[in-house]
């Protein structure tokens, strides 16, 4: 899908207490720096009634209170934003490593990735831990990172039919997007890896690694160093 | 103050009250009372604040022993409850005292039932909510379904001058066909006969139907030629109903925070409780409206709620 910036907003019900307002088309760091400044500047003053302030890829989700407010306000708020949005700066990033093991066993879709573009194991590897990919969003379950800029020879569908349950760390590819599973859940990705760090860790102080607009690097390991992280992750 | 100990879980029992809200941008979903209709009333019931944390029962009810003075309530689905092994009924206050043991049996029609407590039970706040989001293990008791033997607290609280009853006229049935209000949206560009069929056949809800989100079955829903299987990642609503490839809809509900596949319509705040009032077997049958009419019916819902109250309010 190529992506664009919408000069206006678009707006679409979800239900009589959400609003989706889309910024643009597609994934794009231009439109998600819309997103994030949007969310940044209402972010600080929650407007009244709203109950949830959703930023994505390309759009922010608003979850009001019919009781409070309603979608004919909450677009006029909006707009009246937008104008001076080119005006807030979006936080700096960090890079976070995250390493993975792409065996078999921890990635069940890695050999239909590979048979699906004609490549290795080791292209895969390769073409997948290289990027250093942008948190587009945070979302789905604790901590889970949509991140941007997969290499297009790695663009994968969705399984026809989600997995009941995905293990815990597990990295997976659906279409042109790349992610991990901080924690087990139904899922429709193709898996072709699993990290050994904990991703959402709720009795840290800080329960994750990483927030949207840092951005993350993946590091190919064995089994065995694997294993050795996991043990130290588990201590 | 220790209240009350776990003799048999039930099915699938967790603490919970309305939600917890503001944190669906660090991917923690809502999570809450899946009837918020049952849940108001037994707390008023009990004479309750109305976000009092209680447990939300599936299916199968669990057997307690009180170990404390206080009102109970039970509404929601019908369940049979006893007290010290004589039946007692459900929408009404029921004052028990310490060592007296109350059973809640098999469902007989509906899905979810809410067992409120004097003074609501005291667990820790997770985010600004008493609500168990089981998939992330935090928040309710021990971030979990109640197992046996837990003990639970409540918060300190006087019993009731009178006990409360629920008038009958205002209290729910839970059929196993029932008719669900959409709006459609916000993907609904993407669907043509997939939108009739949505709104013309009935869904059958299987067994893949928890918290999380609602599988049913029925008459495929296909996307418009032309339009992409999927959509780029976005938040999802209590009441999304997204299609994935397989053409069978979902209805997402309060443990799932953003998906991928186009949601052709969003079930109204208004229904949800009926949504999650039904078992695997039973009949969905969507039924088109439009933004106005739900706000209407949202506004008489919150008055429903306020009038029960105002019953029990000098």
């Amino acid at each position: 899908m190529e992506s664009r910036l919408f000069e206006k907003p678009v707006y679409r019900l979800a239900g009589d207490n959400g609003l989706l307002v889309e910024f643009g088309e597609g994934i794009d760091s231009r439109v998600n720096a819309k997103v994030r400044a949007m969310a940044r500047s209402l972010g600080k003053d929650r407007p009244l009634g709203v109950l949830e302030m959703i930023p994505t890829y390309r759009s922010v989700l608003f979850f009001y209170d019919p009781e409070f407010t309603n979608p004919d306000k909450l677009c006029t708020l909006i707009e009246q934003v937008e104008k001076t949005l080119e005006k807030i700066d979006i936080q700096p990033f960090k890079i976070v490593e995250i390493p993975v093991c792409y065996a078999d066993e921890f990635g069940p879709d890695i050999e239909n990735v590979q048979k699906t573009h004609g490549l290795t194991r080791k292209e895969v590897i390769h073409l997948h831990s290289k990027p250093e990919y942008l948190i587009y969003m945070v979302g789905f379950t604790p901590g889970f990172a949509f991140l941007g800029g997969l290499d297009e020879k790695l663009y994968t569908p969705r399984l026809a039919t989600p997995r009941m349950l995905v293990p815990e760390g597990s990295v997976g590819i659906a279409n042109n997007q790349t992610g991990m599973y901080p924690i087990a859940s139904p899922g429709g990705w193709q898996i072709i890896g699993k990290t050994p760090l904990k991703l959402f860790a709720p009795d840290r102080a800080n329960p994750f690694i990483y927030k949207a607009g840092d951005k993350i690097k993946f590091k190919p390991i064995s089994k065995p160093e694997y294993d050795l992280l996991a043990q130290r992750e588990n201590c | 103050m220790n209240a009350l100990k776990v003799l048999a879980p039930g099915g699938f029992t967790t603490v919970q009250d309305k939600g917890r809200f503001g944190y669906q941008q660090m991917g923690i979903p809502v999570c809450g009372v899946l009837d918020s209709f049952a849940f108001n009333c037994a707390n008023i019931l009990v004479g309750n604040d109305e976000n009092q944390a209680v447990l939300e029962i599936t299916i199968m009810g669990p057997a307690v022993e009180i170990l404390t003075e206080m009102d109970i309530a039970l509404t929601g689905a019908e369940m049979e409850m006893t007290l010290n092994d004589k039946p007692v009924e459900q929408w009404k206050s029921i004052r028990v005292k310490p060592g007296d043991i109350v059973t809640i049996s098999q469902v007989q029609t509906g899905c979810r039932a809410y067992l409120a407590f004097s003074g609501g039970l005291k667990v820790p706040r997770i985010m600004d909510s008493c609500s168990t989001y089981v998939g992330g293990k935090i928040g309710g008791f021990m971030g979990r379904p109640l197992k046996k033997g837990d003990i639970l607290e409540t918060h300190e609280a006087r019993v009731l001058k009178k006990p409360r009853a629920i008038p009958v006229a205002q209290i729910p049935q839970y059929p196993s066909s029932v008719g669900i209000r959409a709006i459609p949206g916000p993907q609904d560009d993407y669907f043509d006969c997939g939108m009739t069929a949505l709104f013309e056949k009935g869904y059958m809800v299987t067994a893949k139907a928890d918290r999380m989100g609602y599988r049913l079955q029925g008459s495929p829903i296909p996307i418009k030629s032309g339009m992409p299987k999927s959509i780029v990642s976005e938040p999802s609503m209590p009441g999304s109903i997204q299609v994935p490839p397989d053409e069978q809809p979902i209805i997402l509900l309060v443990e799932q925070t953003v998906g991928g596949y186009a949601k052709i319509a969003t079930v109204i705040s208004t229904d949800l409780p009926k949504v999650a009032q039904t078992t695997p077997g039973d009949t969905i049958r969507f039924e088109k409206t439009d933004l106005k009419t739900a706000h209407r019916l949202y506004h008489q819902e919150k008055n429903k709620i306020l009038k029960i109250k105002a019953l029990f309010v000098k």
